[in-house]
């Protein structure tokens, strides 16, 4: 929709108090020492940000903002932060003006840029005219998932998003590379405190875990008809664990969920997409080609009915490829982001330290 | 019928954000850190709540009030446990209260001795 020129518009009027309010706390970001309150105002600038994509309609990637940016990453940061300083250095400030004026320059190129797109919501832009038409009128008929989102990610850009998960997972041998499978020496015990102050936390952790581990299947299962998929439900699932972990320690997370469970489960993720696309390739089509996931012999014998009528039969191996892959997406996702929590806060500062002085 | 109802929700929604409003100007004016936890989490939880009311009469007997009920239940499990986690951890930090005579009972100096010996 295009903001008509009224005297108040409230969309509009929405959308300058997000924006004012992103523009304030990225200027808090820049201007305080203390790295904590950094991490906390990054998360502060996702949720932000995710308010506003949903304000512009954009729901399944306000999802992925808000799991990310202001939950996943936040956590990771602080296990960084805990390996390390609390304030930042106070640097020359001489040494800022060649950085300052890069970002003056880029600043100023974007939005002398900004002023030649297409109106928000144009219909004859060429998103809107070509590509995204093609795929609004074509995805009913090609794939039969209701989130046109979804279709277009998991099903005609399949392959991208197979480079998005190989991606993730060698973001996660990186980390691993570098900081360790989990810890290096056995953990210590926790320190046996007399009376417990955190029962209340305790508890409420208990009845939550469950909860949003099945929260995380909801959004996967739930992708194919609205917001949500393999990559928001990977992150929830392992917030899950993360919070298990913050709260009953990590030892007794990593008897739960080893290490070594984590790993494999982020490769078998990996290994079950690339395996739904080589059937898919075995059984006549090409790479990642749901339409040739079952054999036609196999395919003859489903029931329409299963899935609403004759016409949509021939939905059936989207539908389970999509599935599949999105459970790939899933184990992958969730294991990897265990993986890096796990090589951050399995180092104690000793061993930071003590790698540093190498 | 309905217009009723839309306009009851829509006052419930406007108190409740105003309650958060009030809530946030009591973290910023209140002086120490425990009745600033006071401020932001009961203010949160009743703010929240009177929205989320608003939007079920609002929206409508449907789905929709299923799960809004179901974030209520979830603000009402988490806000609450997270201002007891935040003033835990300020205790454990040391951080006194400023306003009000009061008197620190630890649980663990209570519980060195062990149960059922105590002389009282």
């Amino acid at each position: 929709m295009i903001a008509e020129p009224t005297f108040f518009d409230v969309n509009l009027a929405i959308d300058i108090v997000l924006l004012v309010m992103l523009l304030v706390v990225a200027g808090a970001i820049v201007r305080t020492r203390s790295l904590l309150t950094a991490i906390i105002l990054f998360g502060i600038y996702s949720l932000v940000s995710a308010v506003w994509l949903v304000v512009m309609d954009a729901p399944d990637v306000a999802f992925t903002e808000a799991v990310v940016g202001a939950g996943i990453s936040t956590i990771v940061l602080l296990g960084a932060i805990l390996l390390t300083r609390g304030e930042a250095e106070r640097g020359d400030w001489r040494r800022l003006i060649a950085p300052a004026l890069v970002c003056v320059t880029v600043g100023g190129v974007l939005i002398y840029a900004a002023t030649g797109l297409p109106a928000l919501g144009d219909a004859s832009s060429p998103v809107n005219a070509y590509v995204g038409r093609a795929y609004l009128e074509a995805a009913p008929n090609d794939i039969g998932v209701p989130n046109t989102v979804t279709a277009v990610l998991a099903s005609y850009r399949g392959f991208d998003t197979f480079g998005e998960v190989v991606v993730i997972f060698a973001a996660g041998v990186g980390v691993a590379l570098m900081l360790g499978f989990g810890p290096r020496a056995s953990l210590a015990p926790p320190p046996q405190v007399m009376g417990d102050h955190h029962v209340v936390l305790r508890v409420a952790a208990k009845l939550l875990i469950p909860l949003i581990a099945l929260y995380a299947l909801y959004v996967q299962f739930h992708g194919d008809l609205g917001a949500g998929g393999g990559f928001q439900a990977g992150v929830i699932m392992a917030a899950a664990v993360i919070l298990h972990a913050l709260v009953f320690g990590l030892r007794e997370t990593m008897a739960a969920v080893t290490p070594k469970v984590a790993r494999s489960v982020a490769s078998l993720g990996v290994l079950l997409y690339a395996g739904v696309g080589v059937v898919c390739m075995m059984n006549g089509g090409l790479f990642l080609d749901y339409d040739y996931l079952f054999p036609p012999h196999i395919e003859k014998e489903i029931p329409g009915w299963l899935l609403g009528g004759p016409e949509s039969a021939h939905h059936w191996g989207q539908h389970f490829g999509i599935m599949l892959i999105e459970l790939g997406v899933l184990l992958t996702v969730a294991a990897t982001m265990v993986t890096i929590f796990y090589g951050f806060a399995g180092r104690s500062v000793d061993d930071a330290q003590r790698e540093a002085k190498r | 019928m309905a217009d009723v109802l839309a306009w009851i929700g829509g006052g419930f929604v406007v108190v409740g954000v105003a309650l958060s409003v009030l809530g946030a100007v009591g973290v910023l004016r209140f002086p120490d850190v425990y009745t600033r936890i006071h401020a932001a989490s009961i203010t949160d939880t009743g703010g929240a709540s009177l929205v989320l009311l608003g939007l079920c009469l609002i929206s409508g007997f449907s789905l929709i009030t299923l799960k809004l009920a179901l974030i209520w239940a979830f603000v009402m499990l988490t806000a609450p446990v997270a201002a007891n986690a935040l003033a835990n951890a300020a205790f454990g930090s040391g951080h006194k209260p400023r306003i009000g005579a009061f008197q620190i009972v630890r649980t663990d100096e209570r519980r060195k001795t062990p149960r059922g010996t105590d002389a009282t």
